[in-house]
Order: C-alpha cells, then sequence, then structure tokens
C-alpha cells in the first residue's frame, strides 16, 4: 500500500528535434518538403507538419515585435520549445518535456501529474541546441556546404546520419550551467614543462610538415591548442565527453595492454592511435581518420582530425582533408611522437604529483565552486564528477544548481560586475560573483552564518586563490 | 678553398735582417725579442721585440762568436755567452757602469748549454752537469750563487710563463725534470717520464728538444691528453688560442686539437683533429722591405719551409727571410668545416675573438630553416649555459666581492641584448621564413633560458607579441599568457593595453598583468578611468588600501565626464564620506581642487544633497 502510494518524479527529456527551413515548400501542399530532420521519426507525417507550421508562425511572429531578435524559447505547461536559426533560414528546434511529479490517487483513479514548468532554464538549454549544431558543424561544415555539395538530398542523409546517433547521446537531465558556459578545462601547468610541451609540439610540425595544427592534452585536460578558441572548444567537448570516455573504459577494464615492445630499434613507447589505424601492424589497416571542419580567415577548411596518445598525455594532429595519409606517414608519426610522447607524459604526470604533495593532503573543502573565464573559457568545477559518456554527474542537490543557473541568467542581463548572495531553503548559502570577465560560483555550507559572514568567506577563498595557475 | 685556411700569419710580421755569414740571429723566447747581431755586435746589434718599446740598437765588442745572447726582463741587463765556460754581463740601466763583467760556471769540467733569466736581476745557468742560480748585482758587477743542483743535462726548455726549466736527463733522454724558480727559490718538481714508441738498444738519446712543446693553456694542461695525428713525420707545435696547432712540414699542412673539446665516441683523452687538416693561409712577402718599389708585386713566401723556426706560444721565425710572425686562428673556416653545430659551438666558445662569428652561426641556422629546431635548440642551450655561468659568477662576486676577484667577461658571453640585436630582431623580419618557424624559434630561445634559470628580459616577450599579433595569433598570445610564459612586467602590460582595438580581452589581460604585478596601483586606476569604469577604478583602490590618498578630482572628473548623474552622485558622495572620516568634516579641501564640482554637484542636485558636517 505504501509503495503504491509513491509519488514518481519524471526529469526533463527530449520529445521532439527537428530541423526545418520554410523557404523549401513555401507553396500549400508542399510543407513536407521544408523539414529536412525530425525526431523521432516514427511520428506520423500531419503532425510534423503541424508542429513545424506552428514554431514557424511562432517565429514569424515574435519577429514583427524585435526582427533582429525573434523567439528564443516558447514556455508551455507540459513542454519547452527551443529554436535556434545557425543559418539564414534553418531552423532547429528542440522540444524538452517539463520535469513533472506523478502523484498516485486513491481508488484507482488515474494518478495526477504535475508538471514543473519553472525547473528548467532557457539558458542552459539554449545552449544545448547552439552545441548541437556546431558539433554538426564539426564533423560535417555547414548545411549550405552540404546543400553546394550534393542539394536536400545530401543535406538531408548528413543529418540523419549524423543526427540519429548523437541525440542519443544527449542527456537533458543532467544539463547544467555548464553547459551554459561550454568551457574548457586547463591542466595546471609550471612555466618549464610548458615550454617543454610547446617544443616537441613545433618540433613535431616541423618534421612532419602537413601538420597544420596541433592540440594537446592531459588528463582530458587542454594545455595547448593551435586551433582557435571557439573551434576548440567545440573538438574539446567532442574528445571529452565522446571519444575519451569510449577509449578510457576499455583501458580501465584491462581490456588492451598499452605498452608495446617496437622491435625495431628497440623503443618502448606507450603511443596509439585513438582515431584512424588501431594496429599500425596489421596488413588490412586502413589510414582513415575522421574528418573536421574548422573555421579559417575566409571560412572553414577541410581536415584529418588524428587523435595520438601515450599514457595520460594525448596530441591532436590535424592535416589538410586534401592530403591522403599512408601507412608511411602513420608509421613515421608513431616511430616520432610515440617516444617523445610517453616520455613527456612521465614528465607532467611527476611535475604533477610534485604539486600535489606540496599542496600537501586533499582535504575535504567546507565549499564547493564553479568558476569560469569568459576569455580564455577556462572553467573549473569542484561541484561535477568525472564525465564519462553516459553521465555528468554533479555531487550538490538540483534545486542548488538551478540557483546557479538563475544567478547566472540574472549576470548576464548587464555588462557591470555584479555580486549575488542567495541563503537556499537547505541552510546553504550560494554566492555568485561576476567581475573582470570572470564568473565564480561558490556554495557554502554554514548554517548559521550571516550574510557579512558569507561575505567575508568568500573574500577569503578569493585570496586563498581557488583560480590558481592557468585561470 | 682559400677560405677554408683557418690559420694565417699575422699582418705585421716583425721584420729583421735576415740570417747570414755576418749576420747572426737569436730569438729568445722569454721577451719575445729577435737579436740580429753583426760581426758579433761590432757592427751593431739590433733588437727586435712585439712592440717597439722592447726595441733597441746598440754596439758591442766583438769578443769571439756569440752562442746566446738575452735581456733580463724589462731589457734591464744583458747577458751574452761567447764561450762554453762563461756568460758575460751588461749593464742597460742608465747611471750604472757599462763595462762587461763575466760569470764563469761553478762547476767544474762542465760546459754552459744555455742560460735564463727568470727576474730582471736572476738567472739560471744550465751546463751538461747540471743548474745553477744566480743573483746579478748590476752596481757590483758582480754575481751570488743562490743554488745550484747538479744532474746529468742533455738538453733543457724553458717555460717563461710559470719561469719552469725543464731539463732532459738519462742516456735515453726521456725523463724530464722540471725546476720553479721564483723570487730567489728554486723548486725542483717531480720528474715524468716520456714513453718511447720503441726503446733504442743500445740505449742512446732518443727524446730531442724539438720533440718537446711546453707552453700555458687555460685550464689543467695534463700530460693524458693523446692528440691523434694519423700520419708520422716532422712536427712542430704552437699553441694559439687555446688551441694545440700541429705543422706538419712534408704534407706542408697544419692541424688543431682543442684539447678541451670531448670526443662522445672516444676514450676519454684521445684527441681527433677539430678540423680537417689545412695549410697556412698563403702569404705574400713585400719585396724590398719598407722601402717599397709600388710597382713591385709582392711574392709569395715559402710555407712551411726548413728554414722555419716555431716557438711557443704562437711564434714561427724565418731567419733566412728576417720575419717573426705570430700564428693566428681565423673562425669563419670553421663554420665552413664543422658540419655538427653543436661541436662547432663548443669549438667556438672556446676562442677569443669569437662573438661576431657565433652570432652569425645563429643567424644562419635560424634563417636556414634545413638545419632543423633541435639544431637551433642545441646551440641555444650551448650559448646559454657559458651566459649563465657568467651569470652566477657575476652574482657571486657581487655577493662576496671581497673574496673573489671580479669575473671576466669574455666573448663567449652572449647576452639576450645581443640575440636580439644581431640574430632575432632581424630574423623576425626576414621575408620568406613562415611564421610558424619564426614562432617556433623564439620560443625555443625563451625555453632554453628558462631551462638555465635565466630572468627573461622583456623585449623577446614583444618580439613574440610583435610577430603573433602580425598574423592575428591572438589565441596563442593568449595560451602563452594564461600559463605565465611571457612573465608579467609593466612593458609587457602597456603593450597589451595597446593591442585592445584589435584583441578586446587584451584590455582585461593586461590589467589582470598589473593587478599581480601589485606594485602598478596607479597604472590600473589610469586605465579604467580611462575606460569611464569609475566604480571599477574606485572598488579596486579601496580593495588595495589606497582609497585615502587618491585625488578625489580626478575621479569626480571622469564621472561627470560620463554624463551619468547618478554614478557622479555616488562617487561624489563616496569622497565626501572619506573626507568625513579622515577630516571630520566631508568638504573637499582647497588643495583638492574640487570646487567646480561642488557646484555642478549642488546645480544637479541640491545644497541639500551635500552631506553635512556630522555633528558630535
Amino acid at each position: 500500500m505504501a509503495s503504491g502510494m509513491q509519488e514518481k518524479q519524471y526529469t526533463p527529456s527530449l520529445l521532439n528535434f527537428f530541423i526545418y527551413n520554410p523557404t523549401f515548400g513555401p507553396r500549400e501542399g508542399e510543407e513536407e518538403k521544408k523539414i529536412l530532420f525530425y525526431h523521432p521519426s516514427d511520428v506520423e507525417k500531419n503532425e510534423k507538419i503541424r508542429n513545424v507550421g506552428l514554431c514557424e508562425a511562432i517565429v514569424q511572429f515574435t519577429r514583427t515585435f524585435c526582427p533582429t531578435k525573434p523567439a528564443k524559447s516558447l514556455h508551455t505547461q507540459k513542454n519547452r520549445q527551443f529554436f535556434f536559426e545557425p543559418e539564414d533560414n534553418f531552423w532547429i528546434v528542440m522540444v524538452v518535456r517539463n520535469p513533472m511529479i506523478e502523484k498516485p490517487n486513491k481508488d484507482g483513479k488515474p494518478p495526477t501529474v504535475e508538471y514543473q514548468e519553472e525547473e528548467i532554464l532557457d539558458t542552459v538549454y539554449g545552449a544545448v541546441v547552439r552545441e548541437c549544431y556546431s558539433m554538426y558543424k564539426l564533423f560535417n561544415g555547414t548545411f549550405g556546404r552540404a546543400m553546394e555539395a550534393g542539394g536536400v538530398e545530401l543535406l538531408i542523409q548528413k543529418l540523419e546520419k549524423f543526427f540519429y546517433r548523437y541525440l542519443q547521446t544527449l542527456h537533458l537531465q543532467s544539463c547544467d550551467l555548464l553547459d551554459v558556459f561550454g568551457g574548457i578545462s586547463f591542466f595546471p601547468l609550471d612555466k618549464m614543462t610548458y615550454l617543454k610541451i610547446q617544443s616537441f609540439v613545433n618540433r613535431v610540425e616541423e618534421s612532419l610538415s602537413l601538420i597544420k595544427y596541433t592540440a594537446f592534452l592531459y588528463n582530458d585536460q587542454l594545455i595547448w591548442s593551435g586551433l582557435e578558441q571557439d573551434d576548440m572548444r567545440i573538438l574539446y567537448k567532442y574528445l571529452t565527453t565522446s571519444l575519451f570516455p569510449r577509449h578510457s573504459e576499455p583501458e580501465l577494464a584491462g581490456r588492451d595492454s598499452p605498452l608495446r615492445p617496437e622491435v625495431a630499434g628497440n623503443l618502448l613507447h606507450y603511443g596509439r592511435f585513438l582515431t584512424g589505424p588501431t594496429n599500425l601492424k596489421d596488413p588490412e589497416a586502413k589510414f582513415r581518420f575522421p574528418k573536421i571542419f574548422v573555421s579559417t580567415e575566409d571560412g572553414y577548411e577541410e581536415l584529418h582530425l588524428i587523435v595520438y596518445k601515450a599514457m595520460s598525455a594525448a596530441a591532436c594532429f590535424m592535416i589538410s582533408a586534401s592530403v591522403e595519409l599512408t601507412r608511411d606517414f602513420c608509421e613515421q608519426l608513431d616511430g616520432l611522437v610515440g617516444p617523445q610522447l610517453t616520455l613527456l607524459a612521465s614528465d607532467i604526470c611527476e611535475q604533477f604529483t610534485v604539486n600535489r604533495r606540496i599542496s600537501g593532503p586533499e582535504k575535504e573543502p567546507q565549499f564547493k565552486f564553479i568558476y569560469f573565464n569568459h576569455m580564455n573559457l577556462a572553467e573549473k568545477s569542484t561541484i561535477h564528477m568525472r564525465k564519462t559518456a553516459s553521465v555528468c554527474l554533479t555531487s550538490v542537490h538540483p534545486d542548488l544548481m538551478k540557483i546557479l543557473g538563475d544567478i547566472n541568467c540574472d549576470f548576464a542581463r548587464v555588462d557591470e560586475d555584479e555580486e549575488i548572495i542567495v541563503k537556499a531553503m537547505t541552510d546553504y548559502w550560494v554566492v555568485g560573483k561576476k567581475s573582470d570577465q570572470r564568473e565564480l560560483y561558490v556554495i557554502l555550507n554554514q548554517k548559521n552564518a550571516n550574510l557579512i559572514e558569507v561575505n567575508e568567506e568568500v573574500k577569503r577563498l578569493l585570496l586563498q586563490g581557488i583560480m590558481t595557475a592557468s585561470a | 678553398m682559400s677560405e677554408e685556411h683557418y690559420l694565417e700569419l699575422c699582418e705585421n710580421p716583425v721584420q729583421f735582417e735576415h740570417a747570414s755569414s755576418v749576420n747572426n740571429v737569436f730569438f729568445d723566447e722569454a721577451n719575445k725579442q729577435v737579436f740580429a747581431v753583426r760581426s758579433g755586435g761590432a757592427t751593431g746589434v739590433v733588437v727586435k721585440g712585439p712592440d717597439d718599446k722592447s726595441s733597441v740598437a746598440f754596439r758591442m765588442d766583438d769578443k769571439g762568436e756569440v752562442k746566446c745572447i738575452k735581456f733580463s726582463i724589462g731589457n734591464k741587463i744583458l747577458a751574452v755567452q761567447r764561450t762554453l765556460k762563461s756568460v758575460d754581463f751588461i749593464n742597460f740601466i742608465p747611471d750604472y757602469p757599462h763595462t762587461e763583467f763575466t760569470q764563469e760556471c761553478k762547476t767544474k769540467n762542465a760546459s754552459v748549454l744555455g742560460f735564463c733569466w727568470t727576474n730582471w736581476n736572476e738567472i739560471v745557468f744550465i751546463t751538461d752537469q747540471g743548474i745553477e742560480f744566480y743573483q746579478v748585482f748590476p752596481d757590483k758587477r758582480s754575481l751570488k750563487l743562490l743554488k745550484s743542483q747538479s744532474i746529468n743535462v742533455n738538453w733543457y726548455q724553458y717555460c717563461p710563463e710559470t719561469t719552469v726549466i725543464l731539463l732532459s736527463t738519462t742516456v735515453q733522454g726521456n725523463v724530464l725534470q722540471p725546476f720553479a724558480f721564483r723570487n730567489g727559490t728554486m723548486c725542483k718538481m717531480s720528474k715524468f717520464e716520456i714513453e718511447l714508441p720503441v726503446v733504442p738498444k743500445p740505449a742512446k738519446l732518443s727524446l730531442s728538444e724539438r720533440d718537446i712543446a711546453m707552453a700555458t693553456m687555460e685550464g689543467a694542461c695534463k700530460k693524458t691528453h693523446v692528440l691523434k695525428l694519423n700520419t708520422t713525420g716532422k712536427f712542430a707545435l704552437n699553441i694559439v688560442d687555446n688551441l694545440v696547432v700541429v705543422h706538419h712540414q712534408s704534407t706542408q699542412t697544419s692541424l688543431i686539437f682543442d684539447i678541451k673539446l670531448k670526443e662522445p665516441d672516444s676514450a676519454v683523452n684521445m684527441h681527433q683533429p677539430v678540423l680537417p687538416a689545412r695549410s697556412i693561409h698563403p702569404y705574400r712577402i713585400p719585396l724590398a722591405g719598407p722601402a717599397v718599389v709600388p710597382s713591385q708585386p709582392p711574392v709569395p713566401c715559402q710555407l712551411y719551409s726548413s728554414s722555419w723556426s716555431v716557438f711557443q706560444p704562437d711564434i714561427i721565425i724565418s731567419a733566412s727571410e728576417g720575419y717573426l710572425w705570430y700564428l693566428q686562428v681565423k673562425l669563419p673556416p670553421a663554420v665552413i668545416l664543422l658540419q655538427d653545430k653543436g661541436k662547432l659551438m663548443d669549438f667556438l666558445l672556446r676562442r677569443r675573438d669569437c662573438k661576431m662569428v657565433i652570432l652569425s652561426v645563429c643567424s644562419q641556422s635560424t634563417s636556414v630553416c634545413l638545419l632543423g629546431l633541435p639544431v637551433v635548440a642545441t646551440v641555444f642551450d650551448k650559448l646559454n649555459q657559458v651566459y649563465k655561468e657568467y651569470l652566477e659568477a657575476e652574482q657571486t662576486y657581487t655577493a662576496v666581492s671581497l673574496l673573489n676577484k671580479r669575473p671576466v667577461r669574455t666573448q663567449a658571453v652572449i647576452d639576450q641584448s645581443d640575440m636580439y640585436t644581431h640574430v632575432l630582431s632581424s630574423f623576425t623580419e626576414r621575408k620568406g621564413v613562415s611564421h610558424k618557424f619564426i614562432i617556433a624559434v623564439l620560443m625555443e630561445y625563451i625555453r632554453s633560458l628558462n631551462q638555465f634559470q635565466i630572468t627573461v628580459q622583456h623585449y623577446l616577450y614583444e618580439l613574440v607579441i610583435k610577430t603573433l599579433v602580425q598574423h592575428n595569433l591572438f589565441y596563442m598570445l593568449h595560451q602563452f599568457l594564461q600559463y605565465h610564459v611571457l612573465s608579467d612586467s609593466k612593458p609587457l602590460a602597456c603593450l597589451l593595453l595597446s593591442l585592445e582595438s584589435t584583441y578586446p580581452p587584451a584590455h582585461q589581460l593586461s590589467l589582470d598583468m598589473l593587478k599581480r604585478l601589485s606594485t602598478a596601483n596607479d597604472e590600473i586606476v589610469e586605465v579604467l578611468l580611462s575606460k569611464q569604469q569609475v566604480l571599477g577604478a574606485l572598488r579596486f583602490i579601496r580593495s588595495v588600501g589606497g582609497h585615502d590618498n587618491v585625488s578625489s578630482r580626478k575621479f569626480l572628473d571622469a564621472a561627470r565626464q560620463t554624463g551619468d548623474q547618478m554614478l557622479f552622485y555616488t562617487v561624489f558622495r563616496s569622497f565626501q564620506q572619506r573626507n568625513q572620516r579622515l577630516r571630520g568634516s566631508p568638504s573637499f579641501n582647497p588643495g583638492e581642487h574640487c570646487e567646480e564640482h561642488v557646484v555642478h554637484f549642488k546645480q544637479l542636485f541640491g545644497d541639500q544633497a551635500l552631506m553635512k558636517p556630522s555633528t558630535v
């Protein structure tokens, strides 16, 4: 009986995701032509057309109030719709079902459903939609490019291929402030080791002159990017939420033995390709790498993405897609980069443990924070656990995350430096601070503290420098 | 080919009358003087030294054939040996009697092999039966025996720099006994033996004085060094610029050895020649001596002639032609002949006049991208090693200046300003070099400096920034700053500030840098006020505790300029509060020149808005 009386919580979930272009079917009866992608695909045609038409109408209608800023989202009781026009006349719409609570009723009556329509944030899911597009663009280039290359058919094909898989990896229930920032976690490093990495990158780029750009990561944190910031931001997202987790899981399970005793030259190293051939020695090995699109001064360019990893150090080498990559090249790269990267990785590791020893044993701090620097996109969070391919765990209650998101919205409204202190229902204090292009959110667990004490505490934390090196 | 001759004879040789039946020529290694003795001195003795001061001409009576003739140090006393038993002396000190006086050797039946001056008035006779050490009293025209030692002597050599005489003893002559002389004392040093390749039977004199050369070189010159000559025949040695030069007569070439250059792949002290064998650079002799007839072309001089005599350290004398040359090492050919740039740097860094050659190698290695970054890195590391050693020596000197002598700054010390002026600044402007390579080279130099813990000068950073900005690589710049690879400094912060129009985040980067410096509070306030961020400036100056001392007028000016009346109100009130706190009254002092702002405030908000002095 008791169990039957329990409430059931539903997290926000993806209802629909569609992409359309109103100019493709302007005439009546041709509405279906507008639709380029629709998820879920098994929805009845007329419903698709109806939903797209509704979105079109809303956008058109709101445009009359502000031609430059059409509607970004539509709030309804049951769901929320997000509109995004990444390229002229191409619209991406994501419909998210609001979180809800199902309260069972006695006497076999159907349960009462209570929608929590204020629990989700426009900024968070707006960012998710934009990221969907960025990720598509990283691997496929713009919609316009597909149109030029093969017309609507090709575009539809590409969208289908990409989003079918990608939407499955969206976890709307765990999206939060970090999705708004879309930041990059940088690996803290001393100057000398950093210069050594510079030297390594420069030498590799010199001897393998095909390489156009290089990025260097350690422990899933960025150290160096030869790509521009916006391209790196999305590539970083891909690497840390998709590619690395996919490869680290078998590693953790101990399925492949990473140390390869190289026969020739007696070079022992841990280097291996995360993209492209898994085994260079395999005569059947294919030397095909994923292709990515990055911006240039006049448009974009297509590149092979080679990700090569030795222990915790990963180097991404990007080579113009017009070049065909051969076994020879891959062997050369393996021979050159493998030993050096292995050495660097152990150097960094050593330095890292030395630093940790100096800073003393880690004790559980009395506070948690999220830090974001708008200039270099550097982000740090002690709230989030290590991200895996499937989930992103936070260590605080969703209510607190919601408060962080709200403060962030307030900050976004004005350009001035600001500070907001909130006393949460659960005895927590939440402090948001925005100054010098940086945002800091601190969650303090001090029951009986007053406003002044909390303010003092945050000042003290700032002085302690929770935003130390590479922030 | 001609640019490969790395040895040359000096351009201004010492000239003297060449040896002939009436003119005998002598060379004194101690004073580096050539004596041309005509007819036993009766028709004149001409002494020529390395400079005009040491040149003398005089006459002396012909008392028989001169065997040896030398001045004491400073040309005070002349010693002449004419017989096997005795040496004659002539005073050259003014006001002293000029008549000759004579000293016979003390040992019975001994014949004098020669003599060496060890001081202005101390002389050593070397006889076949030992050595005799005398003090000369020119005023009394007599000598006093200070010390003597009997020992069988085949031949001797004298090293004037160390005042050490080396005696060849035993039948084979290969046991060498050195004696050192200093301030009237004689010190017998431990003897040593030269290994003979073949021990002759019956024993005979196998080691001649021609086989031995003594010289001083920088650092410890142990006899454990072996020079690989890879050829046979007659050799002669010179020491030039800390290099051992081996002349080989039959092939008419010379080799140079750098005993400090470590051979990685050979036994510790085996030395290969640094450079392939080459002859001395061709030399031409002007025909008629000083009175040259211009139409007559100079004739080539025969190099490696059998009439050449080689003296330490760097002297070559041709008695038959009447020339004394100093041998010189030219460094530029080494750049061509030595392919291994790392080895080349090691070699150049130990040479005297190396600076410009090294810098030219740097320019070359950076411009010729073919050499590659690893080579450039090696070159930088070698330079900075020497640079760092000098900086450290300088530091210890300043710390304990009484104990040490100031370190000598040799040409091998190539500092950042040298690199900047002669190599890097022109390199960054060179056409046809990819900016990637330019940045890589600059970063490599900065890496090398950091590796040796040398503080990098801000102009190098400026060069990096300039290059990055030129190619719109702002994100790279940002990353360098993020990792503090470009260290904070006021000039750098100002440079960043100037980039704001092309790269907006540069403004904040610059402010961050100024804040980290913590010595630039005034600058930060100026920057913020110029951006009309008056509250930000006020907030900042309060946070660093400078609120009480800032000029209120400056802030009020800026606040009024924004046209924001509420801002002006806030700033005005904040300063009134400050005045109240500091002086017990909210009004401004006349010295603060805020009268017009008070008037403006009253106009905007009325008299009653002014803060009233609080009553006690």
